[in-house]
């Protein structure tokens, strides 16, 4: 690099830059989360979804699925589920998914597999919920289709 | 090696290698469960081994990150380490800490540890990557609090290089950023926001100084090139790190239910983020080739050449192929996310760890600059076999996530393939992913077998 490039020069972008962008970077987020009420409809999340938020995670379901996009890539996308085996009606997907987590582990020899978790009809109920929850936040139409 | 206390690097860097040869067992395992379904089920369900695959690897690199500034930082500091004691009670501490967290995720089922280990009092499990129960969070906290005094204290009472000051704001950096897995609010939306402010501002933030710091120390000791021409380097690279993956963390606000600017925010800034990958290549090829001396120890030469390679290939190639969001809106959590995932953790971090074991481990174990050449020539091997089937196996997953967006995500709903089936027609992709895996494994038994191969540096009489 040339001499007049010295290295109080890059030292002072390193600063200079940094703290800058940190600052914005917080301003963006502050704007973030005042938006984020109009997007996420967080005014039903009822005590429901909560313990089936809950119920997510202490049983690790992002460890094979992933939810809006996130998670691992072995199972398919639940974030979108809800449409998919729902047909976007709480009755159907209720119906489905206690139907679904009964029937695991689907004895197909070969086929990936997903465990039996033994929940009680009520837990099954909550995970429902917080998956229709999550299906009605706005992501700009991500999935592209109902596949996910 | 300067000075005695420099030694507690030790234990660091073995332990680090072998967690990282139980996270290829683990991959493998779940490569095989890939195709073959039920290999190991109910036994090892996926969930369990990715869990254990992906948390080894973030320890082992923590592990070799400690190791890494117990060396390095007195040897620039110019002083004796502040509390070896302290060094290796933390070091104990992490090692069983670690090693329960792991026993836990085989050995009971994973809603038993959540509730063995009080989750409902402070849940922050079950989210990827943080896995670990909030105790082990807490005990993980505690032993960065432990680690950071012992080298902050070093640094207090020596010399303030650039290099021993930057690695320490990557470190405090890397310990702060962490708190944020504490935060898990009952609304996902702001659980994912906040979640990649450990996930992002880790790989695309201040472990890039880590990185810079360690490759910068390296060069130095090998090559002999003057030190104000290297921490220019550095603060170039790592301004440029900052300013790009700051606001690049946008990159994963697309479609989470953030507002729609991100998608423009991310994009731009994101789109810069190879450019500190592409001077740390030119960092390392520009020191080498200027180099004033001809060190002997010619495989941490290679492994701090590799690092900058693959790193701009894995982060910056890898990560620029899917980070604009019109491309990302199709890419989003498939089989590409998953291949430049590990070929940037590879390239960037695992190889980073490599080359600094690969630098001061004949001189922890009093074996000179270097290895014996015989020595060296088999770790070399186990570098390029492990660095090959890395590049195969991104290609390979790329070439499944390539197909899968094809089948799954392009077509209309109604003429989509369904996820289980577009998997069933990727499969072969899955296989050679596998093959090219265990070739991987065998690159690392060689790897290891250097270390067993005795002597010391024999660069002298072989010159002779
Ligand atoms: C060990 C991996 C694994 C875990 C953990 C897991 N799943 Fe699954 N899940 C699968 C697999 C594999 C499929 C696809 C099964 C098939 O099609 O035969 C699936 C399918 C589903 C489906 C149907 C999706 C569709 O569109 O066909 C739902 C709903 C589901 N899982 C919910 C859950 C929930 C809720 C949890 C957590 C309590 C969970 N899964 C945990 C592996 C897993
Ligand atoms: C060599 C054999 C390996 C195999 C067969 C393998 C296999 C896998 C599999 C199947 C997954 C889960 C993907 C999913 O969620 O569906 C995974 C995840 C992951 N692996 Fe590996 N792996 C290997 C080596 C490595 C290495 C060497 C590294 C890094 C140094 C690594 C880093 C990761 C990371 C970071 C993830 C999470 C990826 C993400 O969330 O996108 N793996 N691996
Ligand atoms: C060494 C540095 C890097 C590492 C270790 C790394 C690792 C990862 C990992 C593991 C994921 C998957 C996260 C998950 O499980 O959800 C990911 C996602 C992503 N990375 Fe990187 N990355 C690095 C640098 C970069 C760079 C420089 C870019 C952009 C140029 C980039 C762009 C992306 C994007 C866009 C995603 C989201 C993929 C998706 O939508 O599914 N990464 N990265
Ligand atoms: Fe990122």
């Amino acid at each position: 690099m040339a001499d007049f490039f010295t290295k109080g020069a890059a030292r002072n972008i390193y600063y200079g830059g940094s703290v800058f962008f940190i600052l914005v970077f917080l301003g963006l987020t502050l704007n973030t989360v005042q938006q984020l009420p109009k997007r996420d409809h967080r005014e039903n999340i009822t005590e429901s979804v909560e313990k089936g938020k809950l119920l997510w995670e202490e049983n690790n379901c992002i460890g094979c699925h992933t939810l809006l996009g996130e998670g691992a890539y072995f199972a398919p996308e639940l974030g979108n589920v809800f449409y998919r085996r729902g047909g976007g009606d709480s009755a159907s997907f209720h119906a489905f998914l206690q139907g679904w987590m009964a029937a695991q582990p689907i004895p197909v020899e070969g086929r990936r597999k997903m465990p039996q978790f033994n929940l009680s009809e009520e837990q099954v109920k909550n995970l429902a919920d917080f998956l229709e929850w999550t299906a009605k936040v706005n992501t700009e139409k991500w999935p592209p289709n109902i596949e996910g | 090696m300067k000075f005695a206390s420099q030694s507690v690097a030790k234990p660091y860097f073995m332990f680090a290698l072998a967690l990282f040869a139980g996270q290829i067992l683990f991959g493998l395992i779940m490569g095989l469960q890939y195709v073959v379904g039920d290999f190991l089920f109910p036994a090892i369900p996926f969930n369990v081994a990715r869990m254990v695959h992906t948390n080894l690897l973030i320890v082992w690199l923590l592990f070799g990150f400690m190791g890494a500034a117990y060396y390095l930082i007195p040897e620039e500091a110019d002083t004796e380490l502040y509390s070896p004691k302290l060094a290796w009670i933390l070091f104990w501490v992490f090692a069983a800490a670690g090693t329960l967290t792991i026993l836990g995720y085989l050995l009971v089922p994973y809603a038993g540890l959540a509730h063995m280990t009080g989750n409902d009092l402070l849940p922050t499990m079950g989210r990827e990557f943080l896995e670990q129960p909030t105790i082990t969070k807490i005990g993980i906290v505690v032993v960065a609090l432990g680690f950071l005094f012992n080298i902050g204290m070093t640094v207090l009472k020596g010399r303030k290089t650039v290099i021993n000051t930057i690695l320490i704001t990557g470190l405090i950096g890397l310990a702060v950023m962490f708190l944020f897995s504490f935060y898990n609010p009952s609304n996902l939306i702001l659980d994912k926001y906040f979640w990649w402010w450990v996930v992002h501002l880790w790989v695309e933030g201040v472990w890039e100084l880590i990185m810079g710091s360690i490759l910068a120390f390296v060069l130095i000791k090998t090559t002999g090139v003057d030190r104000e021409v290297i921490e220019k380097w550095l603060y170039v690279i790592i301004g440029m790190a900052l300013i790009t993956g700051i606001l690049g963390t946008g990159h994963h606000y697309y479609w989470i239910g953030a507002p729609e600017y991100w998608q423009w925010v991310g994009s731009i800034f994101s789109a810069f983020e190879p450019l500190p990958f592409f001077a740390m290549t030119l960092f390392a090829f520009n020191m080498v080739n200027r180099r004033r001396r001809e060190h002997p120890n010619r495989a941490a030469m290679l492994w701090a050449m590799g690092t900058g390679v693959m790193a701009f290939l894995g982060a910056g190639v890898w990560g620029f192929l899917h980070t604009l969001a019109p491309v990302n809106y199709y890419t989003h959590g498939t089989q590409i996310t998953a291949a430049h995932g590990h070929m940037a953790f590879y390239g960037a971090y695992a190889m980073i760890v490599l080359t600094i074991i690969s630098y001061a481990m004949p001189q922890l174990r009093g074996q000179g600059e270097a290895t014996s050449r015989k020595a060296q020539v088999v770790e070399m091997w186990g570098f390029w076999l492990m660095t090959i089937s890395m590049v195969f196996i991104t290609l390979f997953l790329t070439g499944a996530g390539i197909l899968q967006v094809w089948l799954q995500r392009l077509p209309e709903s109604s003429a989509a393939l369904n996820f289980m089936a577009a998997q069933d027609q990727v499969a072969i992709f899955y296989w050679l992913r596998e093959i090219t895996g265990v070739v991987f494994l065998i690159g690392l038994i060689c790897y290891f077998t250097s270390f067993a191969i005795k002597g010391k540096d024999d660069s002298a009489e072989q010159n002779a």
